[in-house]
């Protein structure tokens, strides 16, 4: 297998380039931007609703332990059974226990990242399950055979051609350009898919550990029917997805509208407390939790980063994200994309084979900005490049730091070495120098003043 | 072998024996939000019932939901009646509750009590599902349904249209308002769901272009009474 940093330059090269692709994204996001200014603009201090949303997170992942616990307890109590995955391997095996103890055949779910991770799909397929996602966007990346390209917004990179054909060759139906119609096929399509299927999966936005309620925020309604129709619900969600209060969704569910799709809420937010009760018509019989590590506590052990952790996944700074725009969301090839995913990816995955992402960052900041709960993005990249560097140093790294400190320690070396460098700048230009290459395909070094800084300065001093 | 909770909760005490920092807070003064106090940097849900009821009417009308005001019961049942006429409705299907059923009664169509004897396949050919909610948010245009004031889960998303009858009294100014309601109310038994329903159903999956009705309901009712 080649590795992901190969891969990642490859295509990240390819997409660049490519221009047509690179308009389309633009285009999709125009309205992203002006809805999300309308909507900001109706706080009365945005960031002030930044500071208390990210104190919201803050206080629960500091105390995480303690916060588990409250909302284990709770949920138990409303009827809810919880599992515990250290890793994606143990979550698959739990869900396929279920699936298997419960004789079900068919599974509908509604979109969920943390399923992506543990590669649930496949699992579960090669059990033998037929499993659907609902989510428009998941459905037509499911049908592509693709990954998701944007954790928020599946398959903007699809235009409708596309999707028009997809819909016919997989669904027989008739060729069409509206987006209408095609969002119209999917759903007469889907509706028998929920009433026949016997588990629903779905994730999870928020666990409330005051109510041991779930919360799942969502726009098309293919979640609330996941949940509502077959008899049995599945949840699946990182341990670092609660907040203490119920309170604390008065501030995260409208910001994370705002922050991720420039909606004032969400369609759908919808809090889930145990299965069907006593006195109620319809609902699961069953309603089972999944609690996930999988090295989101190894995030947690890094007072650094741990805030990465705050992350409520609106999905916002990777539309302002200067390199998401145009390399794509498929070119990471991780789960989340983006900036968040570059800084979290190393710390899940590991940091050796995933550290080029932490260069994928002009550092504008443009990330830390839009980030809602004020995650530091753009400085975790840089400090996800220093652990790199500490913990694996290049050759370069380690030649050309040593070699920087040995100068700049030597006022002479450093005039001569400054005099020499001017004089072979023209040459440079031509000769193979290794790690520079890549820089000087597209760029021509600047031309050598004909004074030092020093000297310039010497001159002045005098005059 | 220890088992995966002993071993997760050992991972998260160990992490976080070395404290994070508070994050950078752009108002140092601002005290921790853990009580339903206002929250006056969040968007407005009016001061006065007049003026939330104004910020909800703005707001539903921008999400594309219909904001029917009647002053009284007489005139909701016959509201009621017109929408169906109007839009052809042949089946409705309806939550059994005390300021429904009076409403049903006269509806030129067929109407079904779906939480007595609940049938997916068959709310699923409904035109309509009828249901009563908990309270309505004016700051975001967010109805507030559950699992007991709209007869389960499915009737207020299965039917291609839904209707809410409400009173005016149900109508707060913002979601803490909402949210400390529904637990004053509830206490330790809530509905087995609570959704807050903001507009129509919706996706912009492609393309980014809106499109209502996803997979729930294409059109919203509230009608609103008093
Ligand atoms: S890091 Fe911040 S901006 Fe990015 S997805 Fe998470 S919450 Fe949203």
């Amino acid at each position: 297998m080649a590795d992901a940093k190969d891969i990642f330059l490859k295509d990240a090269t390819v997409n660049a380039a490519d221009g047509d692709q690179r308009a389309f994204i633009s285009k999709a996001l125009g309205g992203y931007y002006t809805n999300r200014d309308l909507q900001k603009a109706r706080y009365r201090d945005w960031e002030r609703a930044r500071d208390a949303a990210s104190m919201a997170k803050w206080s629960a992942v500091n105390d995480l332990a303690n916060v588990l616990e409250k909302f284990v307890t709770n949920f138990e109590r409303n009827g809810g059974v919880v599992h515990w995955a250290r890793d994606a391997a143990e979550a698959r095996t739990i869900i396929l226990k279920i699936a298997e103890d419960a004789k079900a055949k068919a599974i509908v779910k509604s979109k969920c990242m943390t399923s992506e991770e543990i590669h649930l799909n496949d699992a579960l397929e090669k059990a033998g399950y037929g499993v659907v996602e609902s989510d428009l966007g998941e459905f037509i990346q499911q049908l592509r055979g693709e990954a998701p390209y944007h954790f928020v917004f599946p398959c903007m990179h699809v235009k409708r051609e596309a999707i028009s054909e997809l819909f016919t060759k997989h669904l027989g139906t008739a060729p069409t350009d509206s987006p209408e119609e095609l969002t119209m096929i999917a759903r007469r399509h889907l509706r028998q898919l929920y009433i026949d299927a016997d588990i629903g999966i779905t994730g999870a936005n928020f666990l409330v550990a005051e109510t041991g309620q779930i919360s799942i925020t969502e726009n098309e309604g293919n979640a609330r029917l996941t949940a509502a129709l077959p008899r049995i619900h599945i949840a699946l969600s990182g341990i670092e997805k609660v907040v203490n209060h119920l309170d604390d969704l008065s501030v995260l569910l409208p910001m994370l509208a705002t922050a991720g799709a420039g909606q004032p809420m969400t369609c759908y937010n919808t809090l889930y407390a145990g299965p069907r009760k006593p006195g109620e018509c319809d609902g699961p019989e069953q309603f089972h939790i999944i609690l996930l590590d999988n090295a989101r506590t190894r995030l947690l052990a890094d007072p650094e980063q741990r805030d990465a952790l705050h992350c409520i996944r609106c999905g916002a700074c990777l539309n302002v994200c200067p390199i998401f725009k145009n390399i794509g969301g498929l070119a990471y090839g991780t789960t989340y994309q983006g900036p968040i995913g570059s800084v979290i990816t190393p710390h899940l995955r590991g940091l050796k084979q995933w550290n080029h992402l932490s260069g994928a960052s002009s550092l504008c900041g443009a990330c830390t900005d839009a980030c809602p709960v004020r995650i530091d993005l753009h400085h975790h990249l840089l400090h996800n490049r220093r652990n790199a560097a500490k913990e694996s140093p290049t050759l370069f790294d380690r030649v050309f730091h040593n070699g920087f400190n040995f100068v700049i320690k030597r006022p002479w070396l450093f005039a001569v070495g400054g005099r020499l460098f001017r004089a072979t700048l023209p040459l440079l230009q031509k000769l193979p120098l290794p790690y520079m290459s890549s820089w000087m395909k597209t760029r021509d070094l600047p031309k050598a003043p004909a004074k030092s800084f020093r000297d310039e300065w010497k001159t002045q001093e005098n005059v | 072998m220890s088992d995966a909770r002993s071993d997760i909760f050992a991972r998260i005490r160990e992490a976080l024996k070395v404290k994070a920092p508070r994050p950078h807070l752009k108002a140092e003064t601002s005290s921790p939000k853990t009580s339903v106090a206002a929250k006056p940097w969040l968007p407005d849900g009016g001061e006065s019932v007049e003026a939330s009821l104004q910020i909800l009417s703005e707001q539903l009308a921008k999400l594309k939901a219909v904001l029917i005001r009647v002053p009284d019961h007489v005139s909701a049942a016959r509201a009621l009646a017109d929408l169906v006429a109007q839009k052809s409705w042949k089946k409705v299907a309806y939550h059994g509750h005390p300021i429904i059923q009076p409403l049903v009664a006269s509806l030129p169509c067929e109407a079904w009590e779906a939480d007595k004897s609940f049938d997916k396949q068959r709310l699923e050919g409904c035109d309509a599902g009828l249901t009563t909610c908990e309270s309505i948010v004016a700051q975001l245009g967010s109805i507030l349904v559950s699992s007991q004031s709209s007869g389960g889960r499915a009737l207020s998303v299965l039917p291609h249209a839904h209707v809410v009858i409400a009173e005016v009294s149900q109508v707060v100014p913002d979601l803490g308002t909402s949210l400390a309601l529904a637990k004053a109310r509830h206490g330790d038994t809530m509905p087995s769901m609570l959704s807050y329903i903001t507009g129509p159903s919706r996706t912009g999956d492609i393309e980014r272009i809106l499109v209502l009705g996803a997979h729930g309901p294409k059109e919203l009712f509230l009608i609103l009474v008093g």
